[in-house]
């Protein structure tokens, strides 16, 4: 494909700019991007402007080991929907490297990757691309180099070791190096190194963002249910049924080895949430008065705080505003569940996202972006449930979908990219959407899958189950 | 003949006394007192083994009785059992989102009430359902207030509130699978589990 597009440089300001002028439409525009039948990488809806992402080329190349190294990325950049993708014409047949304009390549940028230096560059710019990325392989370490097609360059160049491919860690690294492409092209971090906890038939999984290595983490065999990440993305909370109540669990990603919350033996304890700081934990309580948000202090395992009093309503499913400070939950206190918000502390209850009493259906499963700029959440539309977002600031809420039932949605670490369950393909399955352009693809290819939560940026160490 | 009534006596027993009264000799010359004497412990003879041989069937008998008295009891208690288990596993059903007990289900949880009070040892476990329509997690409040709501009832007509205990599955263990209000009608349930003390169940 070699799109017909704009030529030169600005391409990050053109992305702010296409940025800018999406959130500029008004609501009821964005609502009206999920109308068609999609298929995997289709764009729905969108008026798409050729142009307004930067081009970014993964250079063809050798060696053959690096095949599936090259492929992780390219997808990753492409998951991103921060870029055209450009696919060179011919595939690897034509060679568009340093042989074809050598004259040009003394004094542009280093060595790097060897054949990867020196491009010819008026070539790349002809074809839309505003960044090329070669990777080569210099003895034990992995050379990945962003050339910067415009100012006729290398911008950066990466070394890595990457573990085996046979590692567990070795996806994880890989999705690093596109997530640094990301930062040093667009100076924006990626979420390329992350994954999604889910439930399916009754046990917690992970998966990596792409859709690939779906691993088993739960080890119990009681059923499942709301895996919660902490911020550090070392820990996730979860609960699961037990003889007469709800027991939450927090695990430890690295070693699998979890550890009861609070033990009362008999209340049913559900929806945990960490705090961003991950000292706190809370979590929605059953009991027979009612169901209420409670806290517990995680480090000491003690010290359980209530923090609604519902008495003839429930209020359930908290999530923490990324300062710490608020806490958004739903309620029933006005007779059908709704979006809510108060202090950390339980203080401060007041109605979140708007609605008509009435008129507008059940809301629920709120979660907090990271950015702390909306909450995500579903809502009852004439019989089915669709995904909303609150903007925190203004408090007006927009329908993000509206093709078959669409629930319990949750954040990427950048606030652009929400992943939510869906029955559009004709069964409930994981899908996610990017806020920005509309784009939506299914994360994998399975029923039954449902509950997601999407991991923070994972860290180097302890992020891989064993 | 006074042998006639002798093997009709006999019954059961008619072959061995016709083998033994075909045995003596027909009436021979020689003294008739010592041939009367004779025939007379005949007689006695054959009747005492044919009282030994009722008695022995009548023993059988009682004791075949008994044993199927002792069963039928038995039987009868494991029915009754059975029965009140039943009536006390009967479901309750509800309303879409709703947590209220329908008025033609007071009647059966009126009876797990008798049941409840006419066996004072009985514990139970209320678990509430929903169907899948709603939010996951908001179902697990959602039945939380179902398993509540028949327990306040049962409460409120004089059961002790420690003999019931609560919990809710959400939509997670649906008894009907199906996708339509069939299926979501049947989902959306309490169901009656015993605890302890249902070994042996009074009627109400």
């Amino acid at each position: 494909m070699t799109a017909v597009r704009r030529v030169g440089g600005q391409a990050v300001s053109g992305c702010v700019a296409a940025a800018a002028l999406l959130t500029a439409y008004p609501p009821d525009r964005l609502a009206a991007q999920d109308t068609s039948v999609v298929d995997r990488g289709v764009r729905v809806g969108i008026i798409y402007r050729p142009g307004v992402r930067p081009g970014m080329v993964l250079l063809p190349g050798r060696p053959a080991v690096l095949d599936s190294v090259r492929a992780i990325v390219a997808r990753d950049l492409d998951y991103s929907d921060r870029f055209e993708m450009i696919t060179l014409p011919g595939g690897d047949s034509i060679r568009l490297g340093a042989a074809a304009s050598p004259a040009r390549a003394p004094g542009r940028g280093r060595t790097g990757g060897g054949e990867a230096a020196g491009l010819n560059y008026p070539l790349f710019q002809a074809l839309g691309a505003d960044f090329a990325v070669a990777l080569t392989q210099a003895a034990d370490t992995t050379v990945v180099t962003l050339h910067d097609i415009a100012a006729g360059g290398v911008r950066r160049e990466a070394r890595k070791r990457l573990p085996p491919i046979t590692s567990p860690d070795f996806r994880l690294a890989v999705h690093r190096l596109a997530d640094q492409v990301l930062q040093a092209s667009l100076g924006t971090p990626g979420v390329a190194a992350t994954r999604l906890l889910f439930v399916m038939d009754g046990k917690v999984w992970q998966i990596d963002h792409d859709g690939a290595d779906k691993k088993l983490v739960s080890s119990s065999d009681r059923q499942a249910m709301s895996p919660a990440w902490a911020a550090d993305g070392r820990r996730f909370a979860y609960m699961e049924f037990w003889a007469g109540h709800g027991q939450l669990f927090v695990q430890d990603m690295a070693t699998g080895k979890r550890a009861p919350v609070v033990t009362t033996g008999a209340a049913l304890d559900f929806t945990p949430a960490f705090s961003p700081d991950g000292k706190t934990l809370a979590f929605s309580r059953a009991i027979e008065e009612g169901t209420d948000v409670y806290t517990v202090n995680l480090k000491d395992n003690c010290c359980l705080q209530r923090l609604t009093v519902g008495r003839f309503s429930d209020n359930l499913s908290p999530t923490y505003s990324p300062d710490g400070q608020r806490i958004a939950f739903v309620s029933t206190r006005a007779g059908l569940p709704q979006i809510y918000v108060m202090a950390a502390d339980g203080t401060d209850q007041q109605l979140f996202a708007p609605f008509d009493y009435g008129v507008t259906g059940s809301s629920n499963a709120p979660e907090w972006s990271p950015d702390g700029q909306s909450v995500a959440f579903h809502r009852d539309v004439a019989g089915t449930l669709q995904v909303f977002v609150l903007d925190v600031r203004t408090r007006t809420v927009r329908q993000l979908t509206s093709v078959g039932r669409n629930e319990d949605p949750t954040w990427a670490p950048d606030s652009r990219h929400l992943c939510f369950v869906s029955d559009r393909s004709g069964y409930r399955q994981l899908w996610i959407i990017d806020l920005e352009t509309g784009r939506i693809r299914p994360l994998l290819q399975q029923s039954g899958a449902r509950l997601p939560a999407w991991s923070p940026r994972l860290p180097e160490t302890a992020a891989s189950t064993p | 003949m006074r042998r006639l009534p002798l093997l009709v006596l006999a019954g059961l027993a008619a072959a061995t006394v016709a083998a033994c009264g075909g045995n003596p000799p027909p009436a021979q010359p020689g003294p008739q007192a010592n041939a009367d004497s004779i025939a007379a412990a005949e007689r006695a003879r054959q009747d005492s083994i044919a009282r030994a041989e009722a008695d022995a069937r009548a023993r059988e008998e009682a004791e075949r009785v008994a044993r199927q008295r002792a069963a039928d009891s038995l039987a009868a208690m494991g029915r009754t059992t059975e029965a009140v288990r039943t009536m006390l596993a009967a479901m309750i059903h509800f309303d879409f989102d709703k947590s209220n007990i329908r008025s033609g289900d007071a009647g059966t949880l009126d009876q797990k009430v008798g049941i409840l009070q006419a066996n004072p040892n009985l514990r139970i476990r209320i678990s509430g359902h929903c169907d899948e329509r709603g939010s996951d997690e908001y179902n697990l409040a959602l039945g939380n207030r179902r398993a509540t709501a028949a327990k306040q009832y049962l409460v409120s007509h004089g059961i002790e509130a420690g003999r019931i205990e609560t919990v809710s599955y959400g939509e997670e263990r649906p008894i009907a699978q199906g996708h339509d209000e069939t299926a979501w009608a049947q989902n959306r349930r309490d169901e009656f589990e015993i605890l302890s003390g249902g070994d042996a169940l009074r009627q109400p």
